[in-house]
């Protein structure tokens, strides 16, 4: 009973599948998983954003949407309807056609990103031998997006902010990919369904997972923030703070083509959250082995839920960061730390199962945290302002 | 040579006529760029998955960056006076003809003699992987060090100078 | 024409067309832009003869073109921080214009 209902959504696919001719049923696949893991997405999209705003408002001690239907859950239909109906204002002067493509190859990539992350047992859309490459790949194609976004709007604000945010994304993709490397080198391969089953054991009820090793650790820190950098999340969202740059690289946007960054830049933080559950909380494994017999996907998408409450947790806790804090944050102290981190995980590679390996990891780690903090991320000495007056 | 083949083909050829002919730079930036992603597909549908992703990684994400901040970074006020291309196009357009018409005719008057085994070889990244620790670890230390160098060396030539031109 | 034919046929177009951006326009950038059709027209090249070639299992093809995508994306970083240093000196790009060895 526990099994069928773990592998339920693939038997119900091979049903289908069965009734549509031979040559018809990879193309059958392809659809039914395309629509099926777009339809799951969108879903926890549109409950992301009543949570987030409910979230931050509790969190800001305020209501947050409650008009809309019980406790606001309609909210986002509402906001649906809003932006499908506003008008859809294009500045005069900006350049039509990159303006319109924009949104459409920023939600291409991001949707592409989706379809290698291993959902349950056995439920993966593509099961890629190079899928986190793939995914990497992906996030890279965002940041031309980004920026074609803030450029086509002829608009200072807007170029501003995508010069800020590709400036940041770039920065923090390097501490992402070697965080990310650590989990590669252990588990051996870089396609993701087998990472997932590298992790699923269990030493008497502790499973496998790769976040409670002193490496696996800080690896799941630096690509958490490393991922909410990527995502332009808050305390890394200069680029889209609204009391900095009007609204950043969506400023001339407005309508349906506003909602369309937002779902993309959603989706994108729900890709990348279920990376890093895959990669360093065990993808779809239960956390202690009595409770297996949930459906994995029912863990999978716990596991991001609570790592999007964890993102939405941060965003309304803690103040924003100043450009320069920002990259100074990235390369002089994230990129060493991740560099020590790929160091520690091969040292576990290679030394003996004791104890002494998790004193010497932990102490490398603890050390090196203690010491970049100190010397890398020193306040800078603001020399007096020089001003330049138009002549 | 299937339909798949021809659109990637067009893509790809499309991207870089328009990467030559276009007014605006950032056009020709992201036209560019496009060609660089239909390259990339060509790749994966050689079979090297490998290196399609790479590609796409390294030059889409990167390279394409590069070259657009390098744009917005060295924009003059006043667009070229004179024109898109420079006083010696003719000559210009003329060797890259004859260059194409060179590499056309060897490959197409060798096209008997050359190998034509379709089934698709297994490259699997473990492959890579061992292959790069094992038959080409000189060549990986050394782009390394190239690597580093030029990162080292692209840092220090674009920096700005202490005391500037203020 | 065979399926090798056709990709090398390809990537000796798009290999002219980054000479004919190289050799005809006047920024420098585009040149280089130039100059990275034309690895990328090389990279083509290998992993078509690694695919269609003798001995796909020793992964030569798809060694150097890796290695060859590694050296591209040095040498474009490096041009393109030697054209940002020319444009603070000179004030422009334009290739007509550096003709002289004047600081």
């Amino acid at each position: 009973m526990a099994q069928e209902t773990d592998q339920i959504f693939v038997l119900l696919t091979g049903w289908i599948l069965s009734y549509l001719p031979e040559w018809l049923r990879p193309y059958g696949l392809a659809v039914l998983g395309v629509v099926g893991v777009l339809a799951v997405y969108v879903t926890l999209f549109a409950l992301t954003t009543w949570f987030e705003r409910k979230g931050l408002a509790r969190m800001q001690n305020r209501y947050g949407p409650n008009r809309v239907g019980p406790f606001g859950l309609f909210q986002p239909i509402a906001d649906g309807v809003k932006a499908l109906v506003k008008e859809d204002v294009v500045p005069f002067r900006a350049d039509q056609v990159l303006h319109f493509l924009a949104p459409l190859i920023l939600l291409i990539a991001v949707c592409m990103e989706l379809g290698v992350v291993p959902v349950g047992r056995n439920m993966v859309l593509v099961d890629m031998d190079a899928g986190l490459l793939f995914f990497f790949a992906m996030g890279a194609s965002t940041e031309l997006s980004v920026f074609m976004a803030g450029w086509s709007s002829r608009n200072k604000y807007s170029l501003l902010g995508a010069m800020r945010a590709i400036a940041q994304m770039i920065s923090y993709e390097i501490p992402l990919l070697l965080s990310a490397v650590a989990a590669v080198m252990i588990a051996g391969t870089l396609s993701l369904p087998k990472i997932v089953e590298a992790q699923s054991g269990f030493t008497d009820m502790l499973p496998h997972w790769y976040v409670f090793t002193p490496w696996g650790f800080a690896g799941a820190l630096i690509f958490g923030i490393a991922a909410s950098a990527e995502t332009n999340r808050c305390p890394f969202d200069l680029p889209e703070g609204e009391s900095e740059l009007v609204a950043g690289y969506f400023t001339e946007y407005s309508g349906f083509k506003f909602a369309i960054f937002f779902i993309a830049e959603y989706i994108g933080m729900f890709s990348i959250s279920s990376i890093s559950v895959t990669l360093f909380f065990g993808g779809w494994g239960a956390p202690l082995s009595f409770l297996s017999f949930i459906p994995s996907w029912i863990w999978f998408f716990a596991k991001v839920m609570t790592m999007i409450f964890v993102f939405i947790w941060v965003r309304g806790t803690l103040p924003r960061l100043r450009q320069d804090q920002l990259m100074n944050f990235a390369w002089k102290f994230m990129l060493p730390l991740s560099l020590v981190n790929l160091g520690v995980t091969a040292l576990w590679r290679f030394m003996n199962d004791d104890w002494q390996r998790w004193a010497a990891c932990t102490a490398i780690l603890v050390v090196s945290y203690v010491v970049l903090g100190l010397t890398g991320m020193r306040s800078q000495h603001v020399a007096p302002r020089k001003y330049r007056y138009a002549e | 040579m299937s339909p798949v083949f021809y659109l990637l083909a067009a893509i790809t050829v499309g991207g870089g006529l328009a990467a030559v002919l276009l007014r605006n730079l950032i056009h020709c930036a992201l036209a560019a760029a496009v060609s660089f992603a239909g390259l990339a597909l060509l790749f994966l549908s050689l079979d090297a998955q490998f290196a399609g992703f790479v590609q796409f990684l390294v030059y889409v994400g990167a390279v394409g960056i590069l070259i657009v901040f390098a744009i917005l970074l060295t924009r003059n006020a006043d667009e070229q006076e004179g024109g898109l291309f420079s006083r010696t196009w003719l000559m210009g357009l003329a060797i890259a003809a004859a260059v194409f018409a060179v590499l056309g005719w060897a490959v197409l008057r060798s096209g008997s003699v050359l190998p034509n085994q379709l089934a698709s070889p297994v490259a699997s990244v473990h492959d890579i992987g061992v292959a790069l620790v094992g038959r080409y670890v000189l060549p990986l230390e050394i782009v390394a060090l190239l690597l580093t160098a030029a990162t080292i060396g692209a840092v220090i030539v674009a920096m700005h100078e202490k005391e500037g031109e203020q | 024409m065979t399926p090798l034919t056709g990709y090398l046929l390809v990537a000796a177009l798009v290999f002219a067309i980054g000479l004919g951006a190289a050799l005809t326009r006047r920024n420098a950038i585009l040149v280089l832009i130039g100059i990275e059709l034309m690895l990328n027209a090389a990279n083509l090249n290998l992993i078509a003869f690694w695919r269609y070639g003798p001995n796909p299992e020793a992964l030569i093809g798809m060694m150097f073109a890796i290695f060859s995508i590694a050296v591209a994306a040095a040498e474009a970083a490096v041009g393109l921080g030697l054209v940002i240093a020319i444009y603070r000196h000179l004030h422009t790009t334009d290739l007509d214009q550096l003709n002289r060895m004047k600081g």
